[in-house]
């Protein structure tokens, strides 16, 4: 019980910063149809960025206040990924739109590429260690030999997700951007014919996408204090079959899909092997493509001939 | 500015510098976080950042003058391109040229090693040329073999480099397997196994690969596109997850090394009295060893090229591309899609497992290092970059990626004082230089450099179909 009530706070840290990397990659395809493999890498320069900007923060500037350090970077992390998503799209994915098929996914693949080498040409190969962020914990549960803790960073964690997933909500339902949004995603075409700016809706599509990887970059670099050039593709794919689990296009079900991915993972781990965990997270992926397409929460693709 | 500007008024040259300045400054925006600040770890303290403004501000400066001169010329507002057509004399001069190209192109292959040896001035210098040549065509026939799925079925793979894997692991757990070496010894001699594991193992390795191609194409049988191309990228995925940590048959992350070497059909490359250069009459040389290995991957890779193209003839290879072009109209036409489908994927990967076996006994030494989905990625773009379904357009990309990766170690220059200092490591932006290819050729050829594609079935005259009338199905 008290392993499992520890794995259960663990698991749904975990699925929080997989729910924020899964919705960029549901929104774009709900939008143009694409798997944008460089999503898991736009994560890793959003992470690698909120790094650089910590140490700037707190080595040269010399500000000791966490929370306003966690602030700056959580803006500025935002900002420059949601840029560089911003550009991606406009070089790498917009000339391609209405060319075969394949194209945008080798031109995201390539992306992939040259996202993560450019880090590690800029950066180096070796692991960057942040100082540990907010190590305190609290004590929920002792059972007399196992204590159950919620770590501060964790709070935090789940905190800025909520609140972030909430501005989010309020951005797609209420705002004339999120309406031109989902107009695109039901019917581009139409959309266009009534007056929706439908490349300028796609642009900043990404440019929401990547600023929440960012979010989950920089929760990711508290929860674990260390960042490496590579860390965007497992985070990557898992995100992405989170949103494959909720059902691809659906934003509900790209969260839920991805605190279950969290939860499977660490249950996973302290269950059975935790060699064996991304093979789970493989296996999930792979089960859920073929037997349930539609997800938990999608909508059954119905193909017209 | 309007669009009917002449060229060299003030609106299009000052629309070409508001241009530049623009991408300079998103250049320079782009750039600062990562390039600007750099953490290091100097003297094993903590880590402290350093400052590099001057490189993004280098850098922004060079797009800024290419965009301006792009601007001002091939991209200019109101600039018609001219498109003359061909004359007959240069059409027909190309299509000589297109009918002698195969010939000279497999001479010129057979003769690689006697020109690397003549122009290097003897076997032990060129030892490097040979082992490119060796190299590149690892990939030539990794990019057919994918080709058979993705050019010709039109089955997005991410996942073929686990066929790669079973091949490798099959020869190397065979080869160093003590119960088989012990049974072919008390059935034939004590160093048969030694002697002829390759070529005992190379059908094996072959059909394995087949038999894991028809597992993993099994469920994947319903999906199509992107779907297809993630699920085989989670099952490559899977497959060197478990090569890694099933410790006790794959010796895990530390490989299976002491893989017994080639033979030369059981005449071992040694300088013993029985060895091949004893036997032939020759002063022993290693590098024997590496021609012969060239001679074979030679070999299996025009294999490759000899059966895709016979398949191609077959109403197999018809099934693959009318599948390929739209998969329910071949359905409706009573072809048989599940079968059609897991033949490419058998086919595919077993050509997969006989380069995995050739590289096995090349490196002899296995590990699930050399079979990531980067390597997938590469072998993927070979066959994209070279035009889905052209055998000779994936043979010019192997060439052009894998020899000009290759090359780029060598631009020594760089290194001198004046240009970028000796600190400075070519190779180290191979797979920078590689990623950046695969977006730029999909944003100028998304087709790949062979976009046309040859009619397999005629009336009359074969003729080529352009790049833009070829329309893909879902499939």
């Amino acid at each position: 019980m008290d392993i499992f009530l520890q794995q259960l706070i663990n698991g749904l840290t975990l699925g929080s910063i997989y729910g924020l990397i899964a919705i960029g990659y549901t929104m774009v395809f709900g939008i143009i149809g694409m798997v944008n493999f460089a999503h898991g890498d736009v994560f890793m320069v959003g992470t690698f960025t909120a790094f650089i900007m910590f140490l700037l923060l707190t080595t040269v500037l010399g500000i000791t206040s966490i929370f306003l350090v966690l602030a700056i970077v959580l803006v500025v992390a935002m900002a420059f990924t949601g840029l560089v998503n911003w550009t991606i799209e406009r070089a790498a994915y917009r000339p391609l739109r209405g060319s075969f098929r394949l194209a945008p996914m080798i031109s995201a693949i390539g992306m992939s590429i040259l996202l993560s080498n450019f880090v590690q040409v800029a950066q180096g190969p070796r692991n960057k260690a942040l100082p540990p962020i907010l190590p305190d914990v609290i004590v929920v549960w002792d059972s007399g030999n196992y204590q159950v803790t919620l770590a501060y960073k964790q709070i935090l964690i789940m905190v800025v997700t909520v609140v972030l997933l909430a501005a989010f909500w309020w951005l797609v339902q209420k705002t004339p951007l999120g309406r031109a949004q989902r107009a695109c995603e039901q019917d581009r075409k139409m959309a266009a014919l009534l007056g929706v700016d439908v490349d300028r809706t796609i642009s900043l599509t990404f440019v929401i996408g990547a600023a929440l990887a960012a979010v989950a970059g920089v929760l990711y670099l508290t929860y674990y204090g260390v960042v490496n050039f590579a860390d965007g593709f497992v985070p990557g794919v898992k995100a992405f079959t989170a949103a494959v689990l909720g059902g691809i296009g659906s934003l509900p079900g790209a969260v839920l899909g991805g605190l279950l991915i969290g939860l499977i993972e660490t249950f996973w781990s302290a269950y059975f092997s935790i060699e064996y965990k991304d093979v789970a997270a493989f296996s999930i992926l792979a089960i859920t493509l073929v037997f349930m397409p539609q997800g938990l929460l999608g909508r059954p693709e119905v193909e017209k001939v | 500015m309007t669009a009917t500007a002449s060229p060299g008024t003030p609106g299009v040259l000052g629309a070409a510098i508001k241009d530049a300045l623009i991408s300079a400054v998103l250049t320079a925006l782009l750039l600062t976080p990562l390039v600007g600040f750099r953490a290091t770890e100097d003297g094993g303290g903590p880590l402290i950042l350093t400052y590099r403004f001057g490189l993004v501000a280098i850098f922004a400066g060079i797009v800024a003058v290419l965009r301006l001169v792009l601007n001002l010329t091939l991209w200019r507002p109101g600039r018609t391109r001219v498109k003359r057509p061909p004359s007959p004399a240069l059409v027909a001069f190309t299509d000589r040229i297109g009918t002698a190209a195969k010939p000279a192109f497999f001479v010129l292959l057979v003769i690689y090693p006697v020109l690397a040896v003549l122009a290097s001035g003897g076997l032990g210098p060129s030892r490097y040329w040979i082992d490119i040549g060796i190299y590149i065509l690892t990939y030539v026939m990794l990019g057919w073999g994918l080709n058979i799925v993705v050019g010709l079925a039109g089955l997005l793979d991410l996942g073929y480099v686990a066929f790669y894997a079973v091949g490798a692991y099959t020869f190397a757990l065979l080869s160093t397997s003590v119960p088989v070496s012990d049974f072919f010894a008390g059935a034939l001699g004590a160093d048969f196994w030694r002697l002829w594991s390759f070529w005992v193992c190379l059908p094996a390795c072959g059909l394995l690969a087949a038999m894991w191609g028809v597992i993993l194409g099994f469920p994947v049988l319903r999906l199509r596109g992107d779907y297809l191309a993630i699920v085989t990228l989670a099952f490559g995925e899977i497959i060197r997850l478990v090569l890694i940590n099933w410790v006790d048959l794959t010796n895990g992350g530390a490989g299976i090394s002491s893989i017994p070497p080639i033979t030369f059909f059981g005449i071992p490359f040694s300088s013993g009295d029985d060895g091949f250069a004893a036997l032939f009459g020759l002063t022993f040389d290693p590098m024997h060893r590496n021609i012969f290995l060239y001679f074979i991957i030679l070999g299996l890779a025009g294999l490759t090229a000899v059966a895709t193209i016979r398949l191609r003839r077959m109403p197999v290879g018809r099934a693959w591309e009318a599948l390929r072009e739209d998969e329910i109209a071949c359905r409706s036409l009573g072809i048989n899609t599940t079968l059609t489908k897991l033949t490419a994927f058998s086919i595919g990967a077993m050509f997969g497992g006989f380069a995995g076996a050739f590289f096995a006994v090349r490196i002899r030494f296995v590990s699930p290092e050399s079979f990531t989905f980067l390597e997938s990625a590469v072998i993927l773009a070979i066959v994209v970059l070279g035009g889905l379904g052209s055998q000779i357009g994936v043979a010019v990309s192997a060439i052009l990626l894998i020899g000009g990766m290759e090359m780029l170690r060598n631009l020594t220059f760089l290194k001198s004082d004046w240009l970028l200092g000796p600190d400075f490591d070519p190779s180290l932006y191979r797979m920078l230089i590689f990623g950046f290819a695969m977006v730029a050729v999909m944003a100028w050829r998304p087709r790949g450099l062979v976009s046309s594609r040859l009619a397999t079935i005629f009336l009359k005259q074969r003729k080529k179909v352009s790049a833009d009338l070829v329309a893909e199905g879902h499939g």
